[in-house]
């Protein structure tokens, strides 16, 4: 649907909604320059790296972001792994049985996040197993696992068989045409499955809010502890804004990146086409 | 079927894997003899207590925090967790006494119990003391901003005052803010009678469009920042919250209030009784009581406690004798909560409907 | 090399033909273990009360507590709160999918990508921060202050939780509709300019009706999260504003009725499976509209 040039005033409205989204991060990064300790009225008194200096020697902050990236990793590594399997798997069967396996699938993912989490809980207290690392990592593998599917499912879907056929009627075994064919072509809807657990699990805060317990903590649970106490310490203004910048750059070089890389394909090619010619 | 079979197999070896990669993640969990677990309310100990604790005893703490007393009886009742020493509030030992939830303490392992004021012995809901230590202690009361309030509030009907419109904070617990409202009306604090609970009931829901917001932490923060006049406050968050803004000030009605002591307690099913007993130990050793009391600004029940406070810092003097923390409760009608037993539901609905009543 | 092959009887794979079973029998686990019987589990508080001396019995007596305006109204409230999100959602994301869809220019990615990135940021310190801009002393109002105007107070109001859900959910909506409008054919729009309509007709006639599975896609995604929020209303509304997923987290916190609050979060697990079902019948193939765009 790439036809247009856009408008003056749509990218004003893009500009206003974009405004709109990054306000509140914006305002963080601003305090997390601020040496005011924002505990009482917002005043700016003057630029200060305190924060980031102190979130160096900050244990809790910092062990908490290793125990939510950890999570994260593990969580999306094995919702992935499950997924991708079971997606495989389900293409296979029968359409009515794969379709109730599907819906039922889904539920963590259609289901309120709050009705999900006190399940789990209610799971956990009842078979007796102390809430901890291993319990936030079963509720985020559960709540990850319909993502991976269904990023997975329309990569399976759109598989041109006869590559795979092709390959076996150039001798390939059925296990290398998979190896070599089948995974490479959905290896994307993988990827972007594997990220989106990852990300959804980093920023989850209702499920492990009832699934942690025994002092372990992810970052988001930390700073809702934070917020029940004393307030958001600066530290974390900072923490986010490093993650935030971080991010923000390896976005980009997704972004930006292939079309740069493209154009410089296009340029290679031309050449060698050039070369063929002459 | 051979192929099946292969295939189970496989995915026999890749449960197994996960399984091995879960317990390579949750290995590093210690045994229960050299870990003690903390259930506590947030921001009720000072972290480099524990820290100290870890260091001079070997033990490692694991803390989890609960917000109210009944969310902490619900988990220990359904056994939500294990834990080796709860700091529950008085009503609520009452309760756990009496349906046999908690182990009586071993005092030889607490030699330090000695430094506990008589006062604060064998009180009526743990008449023997056999079961609770006591921890800190306090009361509840107005914390008001001197530069937005007419007058110093004396009563608890300032709360009630429609010239603090949406300058009032309250805190969203029902015991709590009903207690204090069966004060103003002159009824006991822990009436279940119908009629004085609805009394209370319609005097909240006309205070409910005064009210700002129902918070249980949160106001702290909000009232440093001059965001409302008045909020009923625990007497440590008010400690806290003027060191942070002195146009702050503290005040218990002349109604009278509630009077709490929230104590060190070992539940029956926990895992490492040797370790609670030590932490209670340490716990209450002066310094260490001192430390925390300085910290969290709720009162010690220990003299000696308060004497080393005084010379924690350079700003901790006066600390120890502070009018707020220790003020002289025989001029107060102060009272403890009781244990509601199944009333509690009564308290409960009252409260959301003073929470939904505004019509918005 | 054996050339001889059984001719394909169908399109599917081998991978899935033989082993298929076995390969979703992992999944089939976890989903038994850790969602069914859970919801099981809450099925069975939610029918049962606890007697004074611990033991449960099976009693309805909790559905007949929620026929209650305490309860009832935080689940209006909800119902009411969600919906304004989800219509303004489409309205502020339907143009910006719109817009980005149609767009020749290189910079649609990096814009889409500025209206994902919020969701890196820990959703609770985002909702910190509109606070500290909205309090009574908060950023807007020193500016308002400073411009000579009176302060404002925007906290604690059904209002300013509408705000924050939005502002947390809107991205859920662009995605998907911009996942469809993209794959919009444009000769069809072509064809169509060349029978004679106009471009207004063309949107209405084309254009929306292709983007409904996207936009369903959106509602899923922001009305169900809006209807259940708690800490939203928690902290920007003071909980002056309850809303029904305050209902059940209170339940599992202060009062610490897990009997009430499972049958609550029955109630509710019902009617935002309702909700999912009759949205998924008004178009069952777009699942996949789902933006799963990075």
């Amino acid at each position: 649907m790439r036809t247009h040039r856009t408008k003056w005033y749509s990218k004003l409205y893009l500009g206003l909604i974009v405004a709109f989204l990054q306000l509140p991060i914006i305002i963080m990064m601003i305090n997390s320059f601020n040496s005011s300790r924002a505990m009482g009225a917002w005043t700016w008194e003057g630029f200060t790296l305190d924060w980031y200096r102190e979130l160096i020697s900050n244990d809790k902050i910092l062990s908490s972001l290793g125990t939510t990236l950890l999570l994260a990793l593990a969580a999306a590594v094995i919702s992935t792994i499950i997924g991708t399997i079971a997606a495989i798997g389900l293409s296979g069967m029968k359409k009515r049985i794969s379709g109730i396996i599907l819906n039922v699938s889904y539920i963590p993912m259609l289901n309120a996040e709050i009705v999900m989490g006190i399940s789990l809980m209610l799971l956990f207290a009842i078979i007796g197993i102390d809430r901890g690392f291993l319990t936030l990592l079963i509720g985020h593998i559960t709540f990850c696992i319909p993502y991976v599917i269904l990023s997975v499912m329309p990569k399976i879907r759109q598989f041109d068989h006869s590559k795979y056929e092709a390959a076996l009627d150039l001798g390939a075994t059925p296990k290398m045409a998979i190896v070599r064919i089948f995974i490479p072509d959905i290896l994307p809807g993988i990827i972007s499955g594997f990220l989106m657990a990852f990300t959804l699990s980093m920023d989850d805060f209702i499920i492990s809010f009832f699934t942690t317990g025994n002092g372990v903590k992810t970052l988001p649970i930390e700073i809702y502890t934070m917020m029940t106490k004393r307030g958001i310490s600066p530290e974390v203004n900072a923490l986010s804004t490093i993650v935030y910048i971080i991010v923000f750059i390896i976005m980009l070089g997704i972004n930006v990146l292939p079309s740069i890389r493209q154009r410089a394909d296009i340029k290679k090619k031309l050449k060698s086409e050039r070369k063929q010619v002459s | 079927m051979k192929t099946t079979w292969k295939s189970l197999l496989k995915v026999g070896w890749s449960f197994i894997l996960i399984a091995a990669m879960l317990f390579a993640l949750t290995g590093c969990s210690l045994p229960d003899e050299k870990v003690v677990r903390i259930y506590n309310w947030g921001d009720y100990i000072d972290e480099t207590v524990i820290n100290q604790f870890e260091e001079e005893t070997g033990y490692t703490v694991i803390d989890s925090l609960f917000e109210t007393n009944e969310q902490m009886y619900t988990d220990i009742v359904n056994g939500g967790g294990k834990y080796d020493v709860l700091f529950p509030s008085d009503y609520m030992i009452e309760r756990m006494i009496s349906e046999d939830l908690l182990a009586e303490i071993n005092f030889e392992n607490v030699p330090n119990y000695s430094y506990i004021d008589d006062e604060y012995k064998n009180l009526s809901y743990d008449p023997e003391n056999k079961y609770s230590i006591p921890y800190m202690w306090g009361t509840m009361g107005i914390l008001y901003n001197t530069t937005m309030v007419s007058e110093p509030p004396t009563s608890w009907t300032a709360l009630f005052d429609e010239q603090y419109d949406s300058s009032i904070f309250m805190l969203n617990s029902a015991r709590d803010s009903i207690g204090i409202t069966l004060m103003m009306l002159g009824y006991d604090l822990n009436s279940v009678d119908e009629a004085e609970l609805e009394e209370a009931k319609q005097a909240l829901i006309e205070q409910s469009d005064l009210v700002l917001g129902y918070m249980v932490d949160d106001y702290k923060g909000k009232m440093i920042a001059g965001e409302a006049a008045l909020a009923l406050a625990w007497q440590g968050d008010a400690v806290f919250c003027i060191s942070e803004n002195e146009d702050l000030a503290y005040v218990i009605p002349k109604e009278g209030s509630n009077i709490f002591v929230d104590a060190l307690c070992i539940p029956k099913n926990c895992p490492n009784k040797e370790g609670a007993e030590a932490f209670i130990n340490f716990l209450c050793r002066p310094d260490i009581a001192a430390k925390n009391a300085y910290y969290i600004g709720y009162s010690s029940p220990s003299t000696e406690a308060r004497e080393v406070m005084e010379t924690l810092d350079e700003e901790s003097a006066g600390s120890g004798s502070d009018p707020i923390a220790y003020p002289d409760i025989t001029q107060y009608e102060l009272y403890f909560f009781s244990s509601l037993g199944d009333k509690n539901k009564i308290y409960d609905r009252i409260w959301n409907e003073v929470l939904n009543s505004q019509q918005s | 090399m054996e050339l001889k092959r059984k001719p394909a009887d169908d399109t599917r794979i081998k991978v899935g033909k033989k082993s298929g079973s076995v390969m979703t029998l992992p999944l089939i686990i976890w989903l038994v273990c850790f969602v069914l019987v859970p919801l099981l589990l809450i099925g069975w508080y939610g029918i049962t009360v606890e007697n004074p001396d611990g033991s449960m019995s099976v009693s309805f007596e909790n559905f007949k507590r929620f026929a209650d305006p305490i309860y009832l109204n935080p689940l209006l409230r909800s119902a009411k709160i969600a919906t304004i999100t989800t219509v303004v959602c489409i309205a502020l994301g339907y143009p910006v999918a719109y817009i980005l869809a149609r767009s020749t220019a290189k910079w649609t990615n990096i814009v889409m990508m500025l209206i994902l990135m919020p969701m890196w940021i820990n959703f609770m310190l985002r909702i910190y921060s509109w606070a500290s801009l909205l309090e009574g002393n908060g950023i807007i109002n020193s500016l308002l202050v400073s411009l000579g105007f009176e302060k404002q107070q925007f906290m604690y109001t059904e209002g300013v939780v509408v705000l924050g859900t939005i502002y947390n959910f809107l991205p859920f909506m662009i995605m998907p509709i911009q996942n469809v409008l993209l794959k919009l054919d444009n000769s069809l729009l072509e064809a169509a300019a060349d029978l004679g309509a106009s471009p207004v007709r063309r949107f209405f006639k084309i254009t929306l009706p292709y983007s409904v599975p996207g936009i369903i896609s959106g509602v899923a995604m922001v009305f169900v999260p809006s209807v259940t929020t708690f800490v939203i209303s928690q902290r920007l509304g003071g909980n002056k504003v309850p809303l029904i997923g305050n209902i059940i987290e209170s339940q599992f916190g202060m009062a610490g009725d897990w009997n009430f609050g499972s049958t609550v979060s029955l109630i509710v697990m019902a009617i935002v499976l309702a909700f999912m079902f009759a949205i998924n019948k008004t178009d069952r193939a777009e699942v996949n509209g789902r933006g799963l765009t990075l």
